[in-house]
């Protein structure tokens, strides 16, 4: 058995083909999951590393997910939780594209209305839509504005 | 006026709203001039919440102006029971009149059932929303009495839950006014409406907070007193305590200006004294039957104009 004292970081192996999510704010990693619908029951091939290190944040941290590549939604819901988040697309171990997120004015369809009676809580046909505000989003239905807790909103 | 639906007061410039109250001026001062200009058209009324005055005020004003209602009933009786959606009864309705009124327990309603249908649509009260025509009333009223600019208003009573409460203090924005907002901690002004006020209207108004109208009453130019409900309150003996300290009697208005202009949506239940209502101070009946002109105002702009830009 191995014991590397003078390696104190993070070793996470590359990936061949998927999305490598780098520079979430430290801790937000398991959102980030929740965000892409990923609980590990699916058998996706993936590592997280959190709060490890970082130059830009001071904690940050890392998500690689084997075989998937982001929507415009889930890269819109992940630029309200981690707005510096860089996003790294991989094939065959090399990095083809590499993009900053977008805020995006309007995310439609991914929150659900935290407030019970709002219209867009309940059976109308109608898909929930928030404006993205510096600090957090608002309800365009009910006016209800969300600071923290952004990622329990996303509707699965 | 800009618009063809009239969904929240937020989205009426001073403009907008000095249009209705010059029009709704007019037809006060000439009601027999416009008796037959909309004859035939209907307006179709959409309560799915008990009301009295605000029903009742616009079937007055759509009658008085020559045209008729449809009315759903209540929603007891009517296909909502059995489960329809709010998009589809307004998209329904919208094919048997030239425009619908709508109130509704949720929030955000008016605002989705204005994305369904191509008539004029009135919000008439969105849960603890909005409720502009009431705004108009108000603020015709205050512009009667006190004028729109360089106002001092106190607003008191449930802050928190009182959508006209925040219609109206949108609404002033647009004017040269200091809002003083009267409340028991918990029953303050939504941080929404509060961040609203400070943010996006430009800082144009001045909005301060109270738990006592003590300190501000002398200054008052109006006073806009609002019902705290029982509901609100864990037990009775709270709201017993609580309710009492926001009352207003004719002692309590020994200490306002002359001209004081005490306002209030009603129903009221025991929040302003009867015995205020023989005072100069009263405005509040004369604030209801103001519901008809203007609402005749914003009926015949709305069905005049035959559609516009939309409400964005």
């Amino acid at each position: 058995m191995s014991d590397d004292r003078g390696d104190h970081e993070l070793r996470v192996s590359k990936i061949r083909n998927g999305t490598v999510i780098d520079h979430v704010p430290g801790g937000q990693a398991l959102n980030v999951l929740a965000i892409l619908g990923i609980d590990g029951s699916e058998g996706e091939e993936l590592s997280v590393g959190m709060n490890v290190p970082s130059d830009r944040l001071a904690r940050k941290d890392i998500l690689k997910v084997e075989d998937r590549e982001l929507s415009q939604d889930e890269v819109d819901v992940l630029s309200l939780i981690a707005p510096d988040a860089t996003i790294n697309i991989v094939r065959e171990y090399d990095v083809v594209e590499k993009h900053r997120v977008d805020r995006p004015d309007v995310v439609e369809g991914v929150l659900s209305c935290p407030n019970d009676g709002c219209i867009s809580a309940g059976d109308e046909p109608v898909d929930s839509r928030f404006e993205v505000l510096d600090d957090g989003v608002r309800c365009e239905y009910c006016d209800t504005i969300v600071r923290e807790g952004i990622a329990s909103l996303i509707d699965t | 006026m800009r618009h063809d639906h009239v969904i929240t007061s937020k989205h009426l410039s001073r403009g907008d709203i000095e249009t209705v109250l010059d029009r709704a001026a007019e037809i006060a001062a000439d009601p027999s001039a416009v008796a037959d200009r909309h004859a035939g058209a209907l307006l179709g009324l959409l309560f799915f919440e008990p009301s009295t005055r605000t029903k009742m005020s616009f079937e007055t004003a759509m009658k008085r102006l020559g045209g008729d209602v449809v009315d759903m009933g209540s929603v007891e009786s009517s296909s909502v029971k059995k489960g329809e959606t709010l998009a589809d009864t307004v998209r329904v309705i919208e094919g048997y009149a030239d425009a619908l009124v709508l109130r509704h327990p949720r929030e955000g309603a008016a605002t989705m059932a204005s994305e369904f249908v191509d008539v004029p649509l009135l919000n008439a009260g969105d849960g603890a929303g909005q409720h502009p025509t009431q705004t108009l009333l108000d603020l015709y009223t205050i512009r009667e009495n006190a004028g729109l600019d360089d106002l001092t208003i106190g607003i008191m009573g449930d802050l928190k839950y009182g959508r006209t409460v925040h219609s109206l203090a949108y609404a002033l924005s647009n004017f040269d006014t200091r809002q003083h907002f009267v409340s028991p901690e918990s029953l303050r002004l939504p941080r929404e409406v509060v961040y609203d006020l400070h943010q996006q209207q430009g800082g144009r108004t001045g909005i301060r907070e109270h738990e006592s109208l003590e300190a501000v009453l002398s200054d008052l130019d109006v006073l806009y007193v609002t019902r705290i409900q029982r509901e609100r309150f864990p037990d009775e003996s709270e709201y017993r305590k609580v309710a009492g300290e926001y009352r207003i009697d004719a002692e309590t208005l020994e200490d306002a200006a002359d001209d004081l202009t005490v306002m209030h949506p009603l129903p009221r239940v025991d929040e302003i004294a009867p015995e205020v209502d023989d005072t100069d101070h009263a405005a509040y009946f004369e604030q209801a039957h103001n519901g008809v002109p203007v609402r005749m105002a914003l009926l015949d702009l709305l069905l005049s104009e035959g559609g516009g830009g939309r409400d964005e």
